[in-house]
């Protein structure tokens, strides 16, 4: 199980770097959908196998159909990648990568503090002890969850419905 | 029927009101209606007032009447209370009485201007202010009507504003009586700090046992409220707003700067006698200023050629003689001589006013010229109010009044002969400066077409007027002349009598004879140099006499000195000033942030993921903080 | 069951998070920017299941679904804007709408 979550760590990382950088809109989807997966499965090394099916199920089906679906209406050709390339200069990197370095460099020293004695995974949480818990305590939350989601499904008709005036 | 005082400012108050409310949306016949009928009423009620003030006197000799507390501050509460008692019973009857044979003259003065509702509602205003300036039972509230007063007159002055002059000439006005306000407030000020209240009766009461005769704060207080007489009163130093004051249409000159505000100065010094017996040495200087300033506006007077400056300046040197009155502690010949002035200025005024409105608004007076035939009327209430004026003997109002000030002065402890003397040389200007006014004005050969047309609302203002003009000085006659003392015997409940002086009869006698001498004398000088223009009147074409002629024209050269010691350093400060160093720490204020905004505003690119980068740098510093510190 | 280190799990989610934050800084295509916010709204979710468990409790699940709630709702609003945008300006360059520019 132990080998199973490194692994599953080492394709998430590597796909989602691939992901930030390819050129081509569906390649880097299809590389963020094997990020979403690896991520699924980690959750389930977690002991959170509720998690990682909402993971796939949502996250990797609901939510790239939909990114895929606008690149689709979209229509990006051979030509939006070109364009793309041409966006991709090694210079642009090199602000972003020196955050991400100074963010590493906090989270590490942190977590080194912390390193001994914490361990995950050991207890598999099943479906019905979050239900549980969620149409407990949490149940304030879920309504504020449905209030936001409507909200973006408004938001969505309202926007989606373009520039009537045109 | 006492309690119907507060009737009388309330009344013209309401008319003001009205006409200030409808903004002059009214037909003039209803704006004469509510303007005139308001006073009218006014004067009415004030009447009934003091018949039964005379017929029942109220205990003690006074009436109060409390409308409303005003404040309450710890131990500061002034009331709104109206005072009615002798000295208040004169002004509130002359001012109403006055004020509302003026607005009937203004009703047919001014009929036709544009500003006919305008100019009533401010007259009004003005009757309101000065009737609870002289009934306010505390200084604050005569502080009130004596601003309302201020007020009045800068909006009467400058009535005709289209000219900026008279623009110009209102807010002098308004200024140099402010130099003598914020001294009086100071004074209040400074009375209410040490005696605990501005309710005058206790003042009066509690000023004695707080201060010793010549006390440091009780001079300083009576310096104090001196400063602010001398601005409202126009006298020197303040004096030089009002001969420009005639800017204003004459009924305004007639009711403000001749009968009733510039006395406010007068009232209020005989009102607070008690704080000026307590400072001799501030008496004594309302006595000297008095002598001066009468002197000083007299000799201005003989040399003005505007008809109306001729009448200012006659109104400072009346009132110079008031003030002398008052500093030789005469204080009843003060008011007795304010009461007989109200009645001959302004039938002076009015008459003035009466001729130069047939005469096409000329106001040189040797523009003019035989108006008598003309003008019987003008000319005749012209003459009345002149013959008072100069004190002629006997039948006139102001011989009775004039008399009684310089009787009072000789008789006074301090200065008396010095003071006698000044009022007797002032007696002889007067009377030469205004039969000199009458002379070139009336008669001599007619220079300017006239015609009479003028109806029975200036004709029964000027024939009221004459006959208190001649007739109103013989309630108070000199013991040689019938020795009537009405006057004095209905104010010795409020101001002290003089002190006599153990003087016989025959002294009195011979002291008035010289002064109706000098009178008659003036007279006759004016009829020889300007009617007869005897030989020796060339003198006057002497050079050294035109320096002084134009010398006196310009009032002693005081709005010369006043600009040059004054306003110019002044402007020339206020130049200096304009760039200062407190200004360039604002400029360097605005100059930084537009500096900042320069570079700031290029911060913000519109770049949706420049902003995130700042987000992030930002969280991450904020994180560092956390973890690291 | 040993279970894994949480800092090696957190460190996972600190990495994904941060190749995320480069994707979104980088990248001038609107589609991709938001793709990145998706990378990294996971990244917390996955903070969130390490946590909870790292404690043996739900709360750290139920955290994960309501990240999964946030995540759907924005991406719905996301990828409308997205066409607005494309329908007005005809690209979509994150930088051609500076209309804020002080």
């Amino acid at each position: 199980m132990t080998a199973a979550f490194y692994v599953s760590a080492a394709i998430a990382v590597l796909s989602t770097v691939m992901a930030i950088t390819r050129a081509d809109a569906v390649h880097a989807l299809l590389y963020l959908v094997v990020s979403l997966l690896a991520a699924a499965s980690i959750f389930y090394v977690l002991g959170a196998p509720f998690a990682a099916v909402l993971e796939v199920i949502i996250y990797a089906g609901a939510i790239m159909v939909l990114f895929v679906f606008v690149v689709m209406m979209l229509n990006l050709g051979q030509a939006a990648t070109i364009q793309e390339r041409s966006w991709i200069k090694p210079r642009m990197w090199i602000g972003p990568a020196a955050l991400m370095a100074v963010l590493m460099a906090e989270v590490a020293y942190v977590l080194w503090a912390s390193r001994k004695g914490n361990f995950a995974g050991a207890n598999v949480i099943e479906a019905e002890q979050v239900g549980i818990a969620f149409f407990g305590p949490y149940l304030l939350a879920v309504e504020l969850a449905s209030m936001l989601l409507l909200a973006g499904l408004v938001a969505a008709c309202h926007l989606g419905r373009g520039d009537e005036r045109k | 029927m006492l309690a119907l005082l507060w009737l009388t400012p309330a009344l013209p108050l309401l008319g003001f009101v009205i006409l200030f409310a409808t903004a002059g949306r009214l037909p003039a016949s209803a704006v004469a209606a509510v303007g005139v009928g308001s006073v009218g009423l006014s004067a009415v009620i004030a009447l009934i007032i003091t018949a039964s003030f005379l017929t029942t006197p109220p205990e003690g000799d006074f009436y109060r009447q409390v409308l409303w507390r005003w404040i309450a501050i710890g131990s500061f509460n002034p009331e709104v209370a109206f005072r009615l008692d002798p000295l208040s019973l004169v002004m509130m009857l002359v001012i109403t009485f006055v004020g509302f044979l003026i607005h009937l003259y203004s009703s047919e003065f001014m009929a036709g201007d544009e500003g006919y509702s305008r100019f009533f509602a401010s007259m009004n205003l003005f009757v309101a202010a000065m009737l609870i300036l002289v009934l306010a039972d505390d200084l604050l509230l005569l502080y009130a009507g004596w601003e309302g007063v201020g007020l009045c007159s800068y909006l009467l002055i400058g009535f005709w504003y289209r000219d900026p002059a008279n623009g110009a000439a209102a807010r002098k006005a308004f200024i140099v009586t402010r130099i003598g306000d914020t001294a009086m407030v100071v004074g209040l000020i400074l009375l209410f700090t040490r005696l605990g209240t501005l309710a005058i009766p206790e003042l009066m009461e509690r000023a004695p046992q707080a201060w010793p005769a010549g006390s440091a704060t009780a001079t300083a207080a009576a310096a104090l409220l001196l400063g602010g007489a001398l601005g409202k009163s126009a006298q020197i130093p303040l004096q030089t707003w009002l001969p420009d004051a005639m800017a204003g249409p004459t009924p305004v000159s007639a009711l403000i700067h001749a009968a009733t505000m510039v006395t406010a100065g007068v009232y209020l010094i005989a009102r607070t006698h008690v704080l000026f017996e307590l400072a001799p040495a501030i008496q004594l200087a309302v006595a000297a200023i008095g002598a001066a300033t009468l002197l000083l506006a007299a000799f201005s007077a003989l040399n003005q050629h505007d008809f109306k400056r001729i009448l200012a300046y006659s109104t400072i040197s009346q009132i110079g003689y008031m003030f002398l009155a008052l500093g030789a502690g005469a204080w009843t010949a003060a008011i007795f001589h304010f009461m007989t002035h109200a009645f001959f200025k302004a039938l002076l005024f009015l008459a003035a006013g009466a001729v130069m409105m047939c005469i096409g608004d000329e106001h040189d007076i040797f523009r003019m010229g035989g108006l008598w035939r003309r003008l019987p009327l003008a000319f005749a209430s012209f003459l009345i109010g002149a013959a008072s004026l100069a004190a002629l003997p006997l039948v006139t109002a102001g011989f009775y009044s004039k008399d009684m000030i310089l009787w009072g002065a000789w008789t006074s402890g301090r200065g008396g002969p010095a003071l006698w003397a000044a009022g007797l040389i002032g007696a002889l200007v007067t009377a030469i400066y205004i039969f000199r006014a009458v002379f070139v004005v009336f008669f001599g050969e007619m220079q300017i077409a006239a015609r009479s047309r003028y109806g029975w609302r200036i004709a029964v203002p000027l024939g009221v007027l004459s006959v208190l003009a001649l007739g109103g000085g013989f309630v108070e006659t000199p013991a040689a002349l019938g020795h009537v003392e009405a006057f004095s015997r209905l104010l010795e409940a409020v101001l002290p009598t003089q002190r006599e002086v153990a003087a016989a009869p025959a002294t009195q006698a011979t002291v008035m004879a010289i002064a109706s001498f000098a009178a008659l004398a003036g007279v006759f000088i004016a009829y020889l140099v300007y009617l007869r223009r005897v030989r020796a009147a060339t003198i006057l074409d002497t050079s050294a006499v035109q320096r002084l002629h134009r010398f006196w024209l310009a009032g002693w050269g005081f709005d010369w000195l006043y600009d040059r010691v004054l306003v110019r350093p002044f402007l020339w400060f206020a130049q200096l000033n304009r760039d200062d160093a407190v200004d360039a720490v604002y400029d360097g204020v605005a100059f930084s942030s537009r500096v900042s905004h320069a570079y700031l505003s290029r911060t913000q690119t519109g770049r949706v993921r420049w902003y995130a980068g700042w987000l992030v740098a930002g969280s991450l510093a904020a994180i560092a903080i956390a973890v690291f510190a | 069951m040993a279970g894994i280190p949480l800092s090696h799990g957190l460190l996972v989610a600190v990495v994904l998070f941060a190749l995320g934050l480069v994707g979104v800084l980088a990248r001038r295509n609107l589609v991709f920017m938001l793709m990145s916010i998706e990378i990294m709204l996971n990244a917390a979710g996955l903070a969130f299941i390490a946590g909870g468990a790292r404690w043996a409790q739900p709360d750290g699940q139920i955290m994960f679904i309501l990240v999964l709630t946030l995540a759907a709702a924005e991406v719905s609003v996301g990828l409308a804007l997205i066409l607005a945008l494309y329908h007005r300006l005809e690209t979509l360059d994150a930088d051609a709408a500076d209309k804020l520019k002080g």
